[in-house]
């Protein structure tokens, strides 16, 4: 009895998955279809706006080297958002943790973020060189401001009457760290990560934009000068799907994390059903 | 019968010192708790009630005065109690059982030790079949329910509840009060339990301090003489609308409440059993 419970909470979970999905999916497939018929109705250049067909025959045919660029890109995407959150998390519980840092280091930080890092890129150039390290150093500055944030955010939720009570209870401070205050800022530091998985893509393309001579980024550029606009909805679109790719992981590592948060979820679903 | 003294509380008063402002709570405070003693706190709001707990708890220090739980000073935390607030603090990624056994994770005791004790507590409070769930997935009064368990689970000799059930319903709170009643008939623990309501607090307690507004201090002692094991009943009686009638008469004359028309006949109109909130 207990198997076919389950057997059919999982087939519910699966349609409930179609069907919360079906309408997006349907949505961007009736998209693709206008675009191809627009452009084969209208005659439109294929520098100006290739058909769908078109941009997929590209994909087809230079598979290995969007692959090749993928690859590059997903590393300085991965090793970038990973010093964000190395870093970030750390400095928040230091900004949290001590008065006299606040003080030091969150002006600083605040008055950092007001620099576009953009406009750093050629700057990073001249200190970094041509190689990966000025994509991660981009990458990283720009995710890594609402993880630091967040992170002193959803510390500083913690409501002063649990932490009376975990006292009264003997607690010492690890113990309201690691039972109280860090669980409850997870559920911030979550979003924040999520948030920080897109900039760091962002970043990574930036930085390629400037200077390299492999990527996604360097791809677009490469394929602008040649007008070579298929070439670039190609890179675009497998670098929305790296994005993608990102925060999904992101998302099931939340999910496996945060089973309590996902409850709340699934009540809301079942309650609009 | 002659029950030992629990809480001593000696000429203790506390004030605030803020940037702005030195605000003083309370006011020379004078004060002993027996042992098996159901003792109410009311006052009008902001006058320190909450600050006396506090104060008892070891959680925040005395500004003068001395503290004595069993003939020993409160310096720090005092570990041997349980304490409800009015907001339940549970923990939203722990079950309600992870819950209740917060309290022996804290204190590094055995969790198989307690886990029978846990479970019984919750299954006394109707929550038998709730072990599993999420906070979020119960009402108000149960999850007031589970942090009540919570502070029972180490057997402590003291309870401290700070309008434990402040935020809940009138229909919800009356069946807390019944099952709290409940409860302590079974376990007879030193309650201090800190309230707004009137009628609440004659209806569980043996004994109920008045407070006057800020800088707070007792201004009325009231001993309630009403037979145990109590039931809703007991609001009608005579003697329940006469004590609710006597702290009335003392917040009117500490000036919490102004009834212009009731001065003049002399008396305060009033519906004996309501759960009216001061």
């Amino acid at each position: 009895m207990n198997s076919k419970s389950k057997k059919v909470t999982r087939e519910n979970k699966f349609l409930t998955w179609i069907k919360n999905y079906s309408y997006s999916i349907a949505t961007i497939i009736l998209l693709i279809i206008i675009w191809e018929l627009g452009v084969k109705l209208f005659d439109i250049k294929e520098y100006l706006l290739p058909a769908p067909s078109v941009v997929w025959k590209k994909i087809v045919k230079n598979f290995p080297l969007l692959l090749e660029y993928s690859r590059v890109t997903a590393w300085e995407i991965l090793v970038g958002y990973l010093l964000s959150i190395v870093i970030g998390i750390p400095m928040g519980l230091m900004i949290f943790y001590s008065r006299f840092l606040e003080r030091i280091i969150y002006p600083l930080l605040v008055a950092s973020q007001t620099i576009p890092k953009i406009a750093l890129a050629p700057l990073l150039i001249i200190w970094f060189g041509w190689g990966i390290w000025p994509k991660i150093v981009v990458s990283f500055l720009i995710a890594f401001f609402p993880i630091v944030v967040d992170t002193v955010v959803g510390l500083k939720q913690t409501e002063p009457e649990m932490i009376y009570l975990v006292r009264s209870m003997g607690a010492n401070r690890a113990q309201i760290f690691f039972k109280i205050s860090l669980p409850n800022a997870l559920p911030n530091i979550f979003g924040a990560l999520k948030v920080a998985s897109t900039l760091a893509v962002v970043g990574a393309v930036v930085g390629e934009f400037v200077a390299s001579d492999s990527g996604l980024g360097y791809l677009l550029v490469v394929s602008q000068g040649y007008l070579d606009t298929a070439s670039m909805f190609a890179g675009i679109v497998f670098l929305s799907l790296l994005g993608i790719i990102f925060f999904f992981i992101i998302e099931v590592i939340e999910r496996i994390a945060l089973p309590w948060k996902v409850e709340k979820e699934s009540i809301l679903h079942s309650a609009t059903m | 019968m002659t029950a030992k003294t629990l809480i001593k509380i000696d000429n203790v008063s506390k004030t605030y010192i803020t940037s702005k402002e030195d605000i003083q709570a309370l006011e020379a405070v004078n004060l002993d708790i027996k042992e098996s003693e159901f003792v109410s706190l009311v006052g009008p709001s902001g006058c320190g009630k909450s600050t006396l707990l506090m104060l008892i708890s070891g959680l925040y220090p005395a500004t003068t005065g001395t503290i004595q739980i069993k003939d020993e000073p409160v310096l720090k935390p005092y570990t041997n109690l349980g304490i409800v607030f009015q907001k339940d603090m549970l923990l939203e990624w722990r079950s309600v059982l992870d819950n209740v056994l917060l309290q022996v994770e804290i204190r590094r005791l055995n969790r198989s030790d307690y886990l029978d004790t846990a479970k019984s507590l919750l299954e006394n409070v109707g929550l038998g079949n709730f072990l599993d769930r999420y906070p979020r997935e119960l009402s108000g009064g149960m999850r007031q329910r589970v942090s009540i368990c919570r502070a029972l689970l180490h057997n402590p000799s003291l309870l401290l509840m700070d309008e434990p059930f402040g935020a809940l319903d009138a229909i919800t709170r009356d069946q807390m009060n019944l099952d709290l009643e409940r409860v302590w008939e079974q376990s007879r623990k030193t309650v201090f339990f800190v309230t707004h309501s009137v009628p609440e607090a004659i209806f569980l307690s043996d004994r109920i301090l008045v407070m006057s507004p800020r800088p707070g201090s007792i201004v009325a002692d009231i001993k309630v003489d009403l037979p145990r094991p109590r039931t809703l009943y007991i609001r009608d009686l005579p003697e329940f609308s006469e004590y609710n009638r006597q702290i009335r008469t003392i917040f009117r004359e500490q000036g919490i409440l102004i009834d212009e028309q009731g001065k003049e006949k002399g008396m305060l109109t009033q519906s004996p059993s309501s759960d009216v909130d001061y």
